[in-house]
């Protein structure tokens, strides 16, 4: 199956992303990736320690991997995008996910921040991917500013509840012109395989592979969820009926 | 309005509450009022006070079990490092349970800028990029231009500083924060209003409301983090931890953008000899902890050196997110003599290597870098 993902200049074929958050040892991402094939893995910037090979978080994304540096921690726009900034120059490349959170207890991204700041990153060149709440109209105002992709997510972050956002994301889907990645609150391969049938083109999620007896696993597990659901999209889904077929029509006298 | 600028405040909160028959709410208490706060996925203020009862001291392996997976839920198997550094220890305060107190007849040292530098290249030598300053509360020693210089020096070596300094009125916190300090950590010490004057009779900490708002100010003054706390053994501990987790609470409702953290310490042995009128057992340490994640899953709980080797090994997995390694409470007791005169005693005497050691052999992964100082990238 020929079946690409592109986003900025970079094709993608295994739809699942994942990032390197919440693991019990960084070590552990490398045979992650490997025994998956998972092509893109998010960072948070701010842990990224350059003075430290041993502590450095970058070393164990294995070479070929696309990065994506998030933006984590960041309050605002202006925040987020001086760490766009910095990541760009510790050689991260031109790829962010911008995340800004202000709020504490569910961790939910600000719509109105995030679209301010991928509108400036856009023009200083980034290949943008905001994380948003699904919201149609900042979509619509973010598709304008040319990002790359529309990060909308299925739960709050690491709540691991599933696609509860389903009806607003399917109307990004229909309506956004754009890559819809779902991200964060995916809890099980079914809800990402769920994601997938919908149209999505990508599902990334972290603490539900971090958080896993067995991360590698699960990664591996999601990867294939995320290959199933995209399959079954591409296939063309039969439609729900509601009753059987009647095996004698009733308007079969017009006939 | 207040001193301070701030009109509602948490002592709202703790006069609404400072009156409560506590006792009769626990002892009314049952079996089923124990479990039914246990089966909830949130639970609300009187339930945290339900799980704070000594009857709920019955259930702590379920309250365990459920702090555990909430605590892997929101942070990971990851353990934030830090390591407390002390400035100064001049007190113009008169606590009758720290060694600082000007009530001790000591000689009184505070750091040099070369100091604090020779200091802070020993510490960032062991690849913690987190640092706490702490002095005492002498604003003739230690003003507010001091901590700024100190600020300037430690921002070549680390990428986060907080500071445990004397409470300021938010200008000041605005000034330390453009010179890039990013943490405040104030404990209350204790709650209870008619026990603390007593315990803090002389000096500027006597004013207990300007210090309640403290956590307040910080937040207002653009702090990234903010982490309280009370002493405990001043006082009854069900109740002072149930009005930490009330104010921790209160911050977080207000201030959204605001890491609110909240430390659990215990009194420790110290110059004075100061004994401690409750005794705080392990198990009861265990259940503020557990309490408090239940109550807040996403808090941060803080755990310093105060306590053993042995136990901050097995309060890892129960809902710590961060952790002091290689401490010394002596100003300049990383590179200096030795004089005996730290603000308590610590009990966890290990080095950083040794911690992450352990937290690796635990499934834990030691975090030394959780920011990155935004002032390298061009501006706005």
């Amino acid at each position: 199956m020929t079946d690409k993902l592109k986003i900025g200049e970079q094709e993608i074929t295994n739809r699942f992303f994942t990032g390197t958050g919440k693991h019990s040892n960084d070590s552990i991402i490398p045979q992650l990736v490997h025994e998956s094939g998972i092509e893109v893995v998010t960072v948070a910037l701010r842990r990224v320690d350059l003075t430290s090979p041993e502590e450095n978080i970058l070393h164990h994304i294995p070479k070929g991997c696309i990065l994506l540096p998030n933006t984590s921690g960041a309050r605002n726009a202006e925040e987020a995008v001086r760490i766009a900034r910095l990541a760009r120059a510790c050689g991260c490349g031109d790829w962010i996910k911008i995340e800004v959170i202000r709020d504490n207890k569910y961790l939910l991204p600000d719509n109105y921040e995030t679209a301010k700041a991928a509108e400036m990153l856009v023009k200083e060149g980034f290949v943008v991917l905001p994380y948003v709440s699904p919201d149609l109209m900042v979509a619509k105002d973010l598709e304008n500013a040319g990002v790359a992709a529309v990060m909308p997510l299925g739960a709050p972050i690491g709540t691991n509840r599933g696609l509860q956002t389903k009806e607003m994301v399917r109307i990004l889907i229909d309506e956004i012109n754009l890559p819809i990645i779902v991200d964060a609150g995916i809890g099980r391969p079914s809800e990402a395989a769920e994601a997938m049938e919908m149209g999505a083109a990508a599902v990334l999620a972290n603490t539900a592979v971090a958080t896993a007896l067995d991360p590698v696993n699960m990664a591996k597990a999601f990867s294939m969820a995320v290959e199933a659901g995209r399959r079954a999209y591409l296939s063309g889904l039969g439609p729900i009926k509601t009753e059987a077929e009647a095996s004698s029509p009733l308007t079969g006298f017009l006939s | 309005m207040m001193k301070g600028g701030i009109k509602i405040s948490f002592y709202h909160t703790y006069e609404r509450m400072k009156g409560f028959d506590f006792k009769s709410y626990w002892d009314g208490l049952g079996d089923a009022d124990i479990q039914r706060a246990l089966s909830k996925t949130t639970i609300n203020e009187m339930e945290y006070l339900t799980l704070l009862s000594p009857r709920a001291s019955n259930y702590l392996e379920k309250m365990a079990r459920k702090a555990h997976r909430l605590t892997i839920q929101h942070f990971g198997r990851t353990m934030q490092l830090f390591t407390p550094m002390y400035l100064s220890n001049f007190c113009s305060n008169h606590c009758v349970y720290c060694s600082f107190s000007a009530r001790h007849n000591y000689m009184r040292k505070k750091l040099t800028l070369e100091q604090v530098d020779a200091e802070a290249k020993y510490i960032a030598a062991t690849g913690l990029k987190h640092i706490l300053i702490l002095t005492g509360e002498s604003p003739k020693h230690s003003p507010v231009s001091y901590i700024e210089d100190c600020v300037k020096v430690l921002k070549r070596h680390f990428d986060s500083i907080a500071i445990e300094i004397y409470p300021l009125e938010m200008e000041d916190y605005n000034r330390l924060v453009d010179a890039g300090v990013d943490g405040l950590t104030v404990f209350q010490e204790v709650y209870n209003e008619e026990t603390y004057q007593p315990l803090h009779p002389r000096g500027p900490k006597k004013n207990y409301r300007f210090r309640l708002d403290t956590p307040e100010r910080g937040c207002r003054a653009g702090m990234r983090n903010v982490n309280i706390g009370a002493l405990l053994g001043l006082e009854n501990w069900r109740q002072e931890a149930f009005f930490t987790g009330l104010h921790a609470d209160y911050l977080q409702d207000k201030y959204l953008d605001t890491e609110i953290s909240v430390s659990i310490p215990r009194i420790r042995p110290n110059v004075g000899g100061f004994t401690p009128k409750y005794d705080v057992q392990d198990r009861h340490l265990v259940q503020v902890i557990l309490a408090l994640r239940l109550f807040m899953p996403r808090c941060g709980i803080t755990l310093s050196t105060r306590e053993s080797p042995d136990l901050r090994d097995n309060l890892v997995p129960l809902g710590i997110t961060k952790m002091s390694a290689g401490v010394s409470t002596e100003v300049g007791g990383h590179t200096e003599d030795s004089s005996g005169t730290g603000q308590f005693e610590i009990s966890d005497q290990r080095s950083v290597p040794e911690i992450k050691e352990m937290l690796l052999s635990k499934g834990y992964q030691p975090v030394c870098k959780n920011w990155e100082p935004l002032d390298g990238a061009a501006g706005w």
